[in-house]
């Protein structure tokens, strides 16, 4: 599908057909007091040169390149290898907007199929759908659809250590249907604390929303959470942020999660200030119905040839309208066939692999900044390529000082958590080299000298 | 089109057999044949309750998912669990093998308001 504009003439001719005199005379429809009132305040345009100009000025205003990110904290940076976007770049792929048709579609068909297959592999589960917005929104999808199929309970239990973010999306989807959010503590672990979780379980709980690994980079004890859950009849939904884990971690499947859930911008390399990511969403073959989003299925025609549809349409919105099973029918299409891309290029091993590389590197950076004076690990429990670390002095110092010396050593918790004034997150991944490494070190114990340990 | 003179009928197509307190409930022929190839049946759970119009279920066909009502008030006290395995039973057999549960009625008075089965023959020939 190509961006084809309204030449002068074709205006002419549509305006002649329909009986308009003009433009203003066909939007008069449009109430004054909502048309916008003059043209967009947009500046004259630019020659090609000068708008080249421009944006190389815009550009060289950023100076990010000459700092040093340890910024993990819900978008990771990882190496996007050069083929992904040799093959995304072809423009049968990012130039369609809805490749929904069997007859013209099949490769993106087969794209999306595959994408589900390997998000099934990754997270232990049945049936994934096509990809959603991104990490949050597919939280609060998973809220929504525990409400379903626990008609009758309306409170949803959601870990304290759940990326804040993810939560302030969950909340905001569930207050349009006046139902509760219930948060539940973090124990010295940095887990999910097991006593405040069984006082707050009860028969209106339709289900506990966990990170894995969380927020804190802790990763659960998913194993005895399904257990207390589904002892009280409530649906254990797992969520995650860094979905390379699962390339070292079993997946959510493997312990009983019946919806795994979240962000999938690791398989995309760069963190990009922020997106565009996509979100990742699966659960078991007995609750694919009460799933949102598309879903594709692989299917033979009439004469026995392999091919690929969407299926389960019944329960979206174009057919079922206002009881659809979600709204949700969009999906991020390019960037979850950029991670299958990614995905079949490091393989099964390599993604593996390089799971194992960023456990390690984060368990040595964790030993040296733990031998430093003025900083311990915050938490005991284990982590994947993130940690938390509690600082002599409030966080915001810390990362001010090391800010100087262009390093960003993390991101303080303090903004979301009150409890925390003096914590700093830290994440390290492949990308991290020696060099780095030690520069952090030897920033955080300067910055670190003269505070008590 | 088979239109057995024992029960009574909705508008929104469903069948029900009363039989002392006991009341059996699926869909018409006509509107598995609205409907098309059934591929999935959605019931409620055993004991779940429902109010005369409340949704029961669903039924749905490769073109469509179409909602359930209640006919009457009742408690749910079996369910035609061979749905699952063969959903296509609604097709083939809706006033037989495709029953989808029964309910143990509460207020048998509201069956007085349902159709029989010469109204409902006038309706699905209105419809037509």
């Amino acid at each position: 599908m190509r961006y084809l504009p309204h030449t002068e003439s074709d205006i002419k001719l549509m305006l002649e057909k329909t009986g308009h005199k003009d433009l203003a005379d066909l939007f008069r429809s449009i109430p004054d007091k909502l048309a916008p009132e003059n043209k967009l305040n947009l500046k004259a345009a630019l020659s090609e040169p000068e708008l080249v100009e421009e944006m190389t000025r815009l550009a060289k205003a950023n100076k990010f390149e000459e700092y040093r990110s340890f910024i993990g904290a819900g978008y990771y940076q990882h190496y996007s290898p050069a083929a992904v976007d040799s093959v995304l770049m072809r423009s049968e792929f990012y130039t369609a907007y809805t490749p929904y048709q069997p007859e013209v579609s099949q490769g993106t068909l087969q794209g999306i199929f595959e994408f589900q297959t390997m998000v099934c592999q990754l997270l232990e589960m049945d049936v994934a759908n096509a990809s959603m917005y991104d990490g949050a929104t597919a939280c609060a999808e998973a809220a929504l659809m525990c409400r379903r199929v626990k008609k009758k309970r309306d409170k949803v239990l959601v870990a304290k250590s759940v990326h804040p973010e993810y939560r302030k999306v969950t909340r905001t989807y569930m207050s349009a249907c006046c139902d509760d959010m219930i948060e539940v503590g973090v124990d010295a672990a940095g887990r999910v604390d097991l006593d405040d979780l069984k006082s707050k379980l009860n028969d209106n709980v339709a289900c506990l929303i966990v990170g894995n690994p969380n927020y804190f980079g802790v990763v659960e004890d998913l194993k005895s959470l399904a257990d207390i859950v589904h002892a009280a009849d409530a649906m254990l939904v797992v969520t995650f942020s860094e979905a390379l884990a699962y390339g070292a971690l079993r997946g959510p499947g493997y312990f009983g999660a019946d919806i795994a859930c979240g962000e999938g911008q690791s398989f995309l390399g760069s963190p990009s200030f922020g997106g565009p990511g996509f979100g990742m969403f699966a659960t078991s073959e007995k609750l694919m119905r009460q799933m949102p989003g598309r879903l594709c299925g692989r299917t033979v025609d009439r004469r026995g040839t392999p091919g690929f549809v969407l299926t389960l349409s019944t329960r979206e919105q174009h057919i079922r309208r206002e009881k659809a099973t979600s709204n949700i029918c969009s999906n991020q299409a390019l960037c979850a066939l950029a991670a299958t891309i990614w995905l079949s290029l490091y393989g099964k091993r390599g993604v593996s692999e390089l799971a194992c590389h960023n456990l390690t590197k984060s368990e040595h950076l964790k030993k040296r900044i733990a031998a430093l004076k003025g900083y311990e690990i915050a938490f005991s429990g284990p982590t994947f390529n993130e940690f938390v670390v509690k600082c002599a002095r409030p966080a915001s110092e810390v990362v001010k000082s090391l800010m100087a010396q262009k390093i960003i050593p993390g991101v303080g918790l303090a903004p979301d958590y009150s409890d925390y004034p003096s914590h700093l997150l830290i994440n390290v991944t492949e990308v991290h080299c020696e060099s780095a490494i030690d520069a952090l070190v030897a920033g955080l114990e300067a910055a670190g000298k003269g505070g008590a340990k | 089109m088979k239109l057995p003179q024992n029960l009574l009928f909705t508008k929104d197509h469903e069948w029900i057999r009363v039989e002392g307190n006991l009341a059996t409930v699926g869909v018409t022929d006509h509107a598995q044949e609205q409907l098309g190839a059934i591929v999935y049946v959605e019931l409620p759970d055993e004991d779940e309750e429902f109010e005369q119009g409340d949704v029961l279920g669903a039924v749905e066909s490769t073109k469509a998912t179409a909602d359930v009502f209640s006919p009457v008030s009742g408690k749910v006290v079996e369910l035609n669990e061979d749905l699952n395995d063969n959903p296509g039973a609604v097709n083939t057999s809706p006033y037989e093998e495709g029953w989808l549960v029964k309910l143990e009625l509460s207020n048998p008075e509201e069956l007085e308001a349902l159709l029989n089965p010469e109204d409902y023959q006038k309706l699905i020939d209105e419809e037509a």
